[in-house]
């Protein structure tokens, strides 16, 4: 086991295109840390990079205490999952485990010994004589799991090993990965563009865009305090929802947008130095569908705002309120990278939005019983505001907002 | 041989799935109409029968006695005889010329595909300088016939030393088939998926290993296509053996069996003997062949 540290690592190729741009990060021995980001933000690369697949432009990854940039693959120590398992496939089962100790020159007897202890971990021990043809894609992906088990290296990379999977076995799959992860405790580092599967899984998760590393925190600390427009668009399902407002005085501090007024409660203030800075300008003001509630339901110390729904999307335990707010959607270019990641490009896919009014999305109790169509009133839990500045689309007042480059720099 | 990607599960490979596969094609056929099953019945049949007559009045012939041939030329064996199958063996020579094709052929064919599957490898998995030159240098040799060459290939066989000997008539070969082997095995090679390399490589393979224990096995089913392709054509070849070769112990079949009317000049039945000798192994061949070809081809789709 170790420790893998990334120190302001590049990755150019020719054309000058960088994938990579000044990648530093720390992975702490036996920690999970996923790289999440849209397509083309640079993660794989940089998995690849630490994998040795790929050469390194510029800067220093080390494994343990060894700088690695220019050892070859097989003399990292470290076992890779595949997206697509790539298992050979003219070999049984015990065949694919077994090649990688082969030819490191394993023991047979020891061979034996770690083969069998992966397949019994892993339930494959039945399956050890067929062929992977003969597999269904999640004994697949745990045989591909095994390959890297089976050679105890100091730290396990893992490209996106659960999007061949349809959904229901990813999300058991995706548990297994957990309890695999704690029962070994070797360093892994795990890419994915699944936010869900990073929160899930990552101690750490890391947020790339554009080869630029934006933030790296626990999942809570993630969602609950992104450094920029980007991150908190791209943590959080529903994604979070923002609109240009003024930051107003008005008998207390409020922001104002919309034809609404939300109070900001003065402890905000104290958590975000700078905030009040702000006063008499427009901010981004940014809403996690979590922290609306229908007013029925909800504290009754919360802000009220009336609502006119559009679309309702029942979910069973909850509700998700789909509805038009009276003000522009925001234009950023942390958003509209978000929203050309979720058309995965294509311009035309969204639905155009009405009026060019923002749309906005409440999560809100089951119990609710809101209709499409119907006015309601909607709770809103003011503590939890997101202030974001309207030029750099960075966090006010966040700890590490010196750190994010700005947008497009 | 499938890889291990999203498609659905494909049925599992045990003994029996071979057997199983016809019935399962068959089926998945839309239905004809009657007519037109019937027409294709007539079709396919009569051209079984242009194509197998002649392999049965060869056979035929090759068990009557020369007299009875000469009475009655095309007929039945009624009182099938053998001892053409044994003069036409062992008093026309026809165990050395027998020797000397499996010699002749077998190193060709083996020496052909090793070269082949080398360069393929490369030219389908290394971008290099002079890239596109050495590919463009094989394809090259799909488009000009050998046998145009004939004159300098001669006289360069000749200045090597190589006229009259068995070793250049197989160097000879092994190229002629080289092209068309490195542009079938370059397209298997370019269709196996970059991560089973690097997944090979993490593993801690070197070069060799890789191509050796993983790609190669993987384009098995591609190896015995182009050997095959490359076996008939050499088994059969009268050409280059004329021309290259003119010690009659070094004779293969095809100009032996010319040899051999030569010699015996109204030996009919004798040569139909040696035709059958010639016939029998490429016959043998397909049928061993075909089945691992054809579960090849199906497997390689499926992935």
């Amino acid at each position: 086991m170790a420790q893998i540290v990334l120190d302001n690592v590049d990755k150019v190729y020719p054309g000058a295109v960088r994938a990579v741009d000044g990648l530093t990060l720390e992975i702490k021995d036996g920690e999970f840390m996923v790289l999440v980001g849209p397509s083309g933000c640079g993660k794989s690369t940089a998995l690849r990079m630490i994998a040795g697949l790929e050469d390194i432009s510029a800067g220093t990854v080390s494994i343990g205490d060894r700088v690695v940039n220019d050892l070859a693959p097989k003399d990292r120590d470290i076992a890779m999952v595949f997206q697509n398992y790539a298992l050979y496939p003219h070999m049984t089962v015990e065949q694919n485990l077994a090649f990688g100790l082969q030819l490191r020159g394993t023991p047979k007897p020891e061979i034996k010994k770690r083969v069998a202890e992966a397949a019994k971990m892993l339930g494959l021990d039945q399956y050890l004589k067929r062929k992977p043809a003969a597999l269904s894609g999640g004994q697949r992906q745990r045989v591909a799991m095994g390959r890297a088990i089976v050679r105890e290296p100091q730290a396990y990379l893992m490209d996106e090993p659960l999007s061949n999977l349809d959904a229901k076995l990813r999300v058991s799959m995706r548990a297994s990965l957990n309890q695999l992860h704690d029962r070994l405790g070797v360093t892994t580092v795990y890419v994915t563009h699944d936010q869900i599967e990073a929160m899930t899984l990552g101690h750490r998760v890391c947020v790339l865009r554009e080869g630029r590393l934006q933030q790296v925190d626990t999942p809570q600390r993630l969602f609950d305090n992104p450094v920029n427009l980007f991150v908190a668009g791209f943590i959080g399902s529903p994604a979070m929802n923002f609109v240009t407002a003024q930051l107003v005085r008005d008998g207390g501090p409020h922001v104002a947008f919309a034809g609404e007024k939300l109070p900001v409660p003065e402890e905000t203030f104290a958590g975000k130095p700078g905030l009040d800075g702000y006063f008499g300008r427009e901010v981004i003001v940014g809403v996690r569908p979590s922290d609306f509630e229908d007013a029925a339901h909800a504290n009754a110390r919360w802000a009220r705002i009336p609502v006119h729904t559009s679309v309702t999307e029942e979910l069973g335990s909850e509700i998700n309120v789909i509805f038009t707010i009276d003000a522009p959607p925001v234009v950023h270019k942390d958003t509209t990278d978000l929203a050309q990641d979720a058309t995965e490009g294509e311009e035309d896919a969204a639905i155009p939005l009405v009026e060019d009014k923002a749309l906005w999305t409440a999560r809100v109790n089951a119990r609710s019983h809101v209709r499409p169509g119907q006015d309601i009133e909607l709770a809103v839990d003011t503590n939890n505001l997101h202030f974001f500045d309207p030029d750099s689309g960075v966090a006010i007042g966040h700890a590490a907002a010196h750190a994010v480059a700005p947008a497009g720099a | 041989m499938s890889l291990p990607v999203s498609t659905p599960l494909p049925p599992r490979r045990t003994g029996a799935a071979s057997v199983a596969d016809p019935p399962r094609t068959r089926a998945g056929r839309p239905p004809r109409s009657r007519a037109a099953g019937a027409a294709a019945g007539v079709l396919l049949w009569g051209y079984a029968a242009v194509a197998l007559t002649p392999l049965l009045v060869m056979v035929s012939s090759s068990l009557r006695t020369e007299a009875d041939l000469a009475d009655r030329p095309l007929g039945l064996p009624l009182h099938p005889v053998f001892e053409n199958y044994a003069r036409a063996w062992s008093d026309g020579n026809f165990s050395t010329y027998f020797t000397n094709s499996v010699l002749v052929t077998c190193g060709s064919v083996l020496l052909g595909t090793g070269v082949s599957v080398l360069a393929a490898y490369a030219l389908a998995r290394y971008r290099f300088f002079g890239h596109g030159v050495m590919s463009a240098y094989f394809l090259a040799g799909l488009m000009l016939p050998i046998r145009l060459g004939i004159v300098p290939v001669f006289y360069l066989l000749n200045s090597l030393g190589l006229i009259d000997s068995r070793i250049g008539l197989i160097c000879v070969y092994a190229a002629s088939g080289v092209p068309f082997s490195v542009f079938v095995l370059t397209a298997f090679f370019r269709q196996l998926p970059a991560e089973l390399e690097e997944a090979a490589r993490m593993d801690g393979a070197g070069e060799l290993r890789i191509f050796a224990q993983i790609m190669v096995p993987l384009v098995r089913p591609a190896l015995m296509t182009v050997a095959l392709f490359q076996f008939i054509p050499l088994w059969n070849d009268f050409f280059f053996p004329l021309v290259l070769i003119g010690n009659s112990d070094k004779y293969t079949l095809p100009v032996g069996l010319t040899h051999f009317v030569a010699e015996f000049e109204t030996a009919h039945a004798q040569l139909n003997a040696g035709l059958v000798i010639t016939t029998i192994p490429l016959v043998v061949l397909f049928l061993l062949a075909t089945k691992q070809i054809v579960a090849g081809l199906t497997a390689g789709m499926s992935r």
